[in-house]
């Protein structure tokens, strides 16, 4: 595809999602109480997407993900809660 | 069209989805076992549910023309208490001569525990000692990144599993990368909210290329869609991409991974 029939096909569907996420952080700040570490590490993941490498999706995959190598002593739970609580915080 | 579903949970799905799938083109269908969204009390439930797995839910697919095959394990979400695990173990060597078998899956890891990677070794065991394929369930979100990792060491460790005998499923743009390059397939699963789309397996598909590696459903009792192989199809083919391309990663692709086990026989 050229870019401007990628352009054509999925800036829409970008625009929408973008909007989407602004209105989200909105309702964040306008709702009383801190945020947590899920806010925090979705904030550090919009900074990938102003750059100009080609592996944004990774970047901001990694920024959530857990970056540790051992093992955890046992599951408490069974659900995944999007972002990595931070060592001392699972 | 015509395409493999390499994943799918169908004894969660209505008979209205094996019609729309067949419809879609769907030439066989792939069901690992899983976590049924709660726990299961005992082994009997795991021996009820392998029965299901090895001879009701075959015969309802044939009901549609389709067939239907089959992988055995524990899931890594009912693994953490070693003692069911065990019991659950015990019962495979009775249903892996089945038919429709095709090895163990999906095992990995859910939230890359101590007893969770200790199960998961016991099932690579299990499939090095039977001459097994298998089929890995990779950690969601978060958890991903790191049970990937674990998983792939976890495997290398055992010098009789053969990677191309393995594929790691739930890939994602940060994981995909050390998969391949490593030797094992890899299995794209398209999901309706939260984790991978359809517009991303395509970009992956454009990166990294079409060898070693599929797309799936992976449909199930969750918000899940059957449909979402033939549906990724239809992009590719807006996107432009030839019939022969498409065909590769739907159609032919699962049957060069999974004729690896001589029961399962849809030829390309």
């Amino acid at each position: 595809m050229t870019r401007q029939q990628v352009l054509d096909m999925y800036f829409m569907d970008a625009r929408h999602k973008l909007i989407d996420l602004a209105a989200f952080l909105d309702r964040v700040d306008r709702a009383p109480g801190d945020n947590d570490f899920r806010m925090k590490a979705l904030k550090e993941a919009l900074k990938h997407l102003e750059s100009d490498h080609r592996d944004r999706a990774a970047k901001v995959l990694m920024t959530f993900s857990d970056p540790t190598t051992t093992p955890i002593p046992a599951a408490t739970t069974k659900a995944a809660c999007g972002a990595w609580p931070g060592e001392n915080q699972g | 069209m015509r395409y493999i579903e390499p994943h799918g949970h169908m004894v969660s799905r209505t008979t209205d989805d094996y019609i729309a799938m067949v419809t879609a083109g769907c030439q066989a269908v792939c069901e690992p076992a899983f976590w049924a969204g709660f726990d299961r009390s005992s082994a009997q439930g795991f021996y009820d549910y392998f029965c299901q797995l090895t001879e009701h839910e075959p015969k309802r697919a044939a009901k549609f023309n389709l067939p239907h095959y089959s992988w055995l394990c524990i899931n890594p979400k009912e693994s953490e208490d070693l003692k069911l695990a065990d019991d659950v173990l015990a019962l495979i060597p009775e249903f892996i001569n089945k038919p429709n078998v095709l090895g163990i899956g999906e095992i990995g890891l859910n939230k890359n525990s101590r007893n969770e990677l200790t199960v998961l070794e016991k099932h690579i065991q299990i499939a090095a000692e039977n001459d097994q394929l298998i089929l890995v369930h990779t950690p969601h979100l978060e958890d991903k990144y790191k049970g990937t990792r674990l998983i792939m060491d976890a495997l290398k460790n055992d010098p009789r599993i053969r990677p191309d005998r393995c594929v790691i499923d739930h890939v994602e743009e940060h994981t995909i990368g050390m998969v391949l390059d490593e030797g094992f397939w890899a299995g794209m699963t398209l999901y309706p909210e939260s984790k991978c789309s359809h517009s991303r397996a395509i970009d992956m598909l454009e990166t990294f290329g079409t060898e070693r590696i599929w797309m799936n459903s992976a449909c199930d009792w969750g918000i899940s869609r059957p449909l979402a192989v033939p549906h990724a199809a239809l992009e590719m083919r807006q996107r432009g991409h030839e019939n022969n391309w498409i065909d590769k990663v739907t159609f032919q692709n699962p049957i060069s991974f999974m004729s690896q086990s001589p029961k399962f026989k849809i030829k390309a």
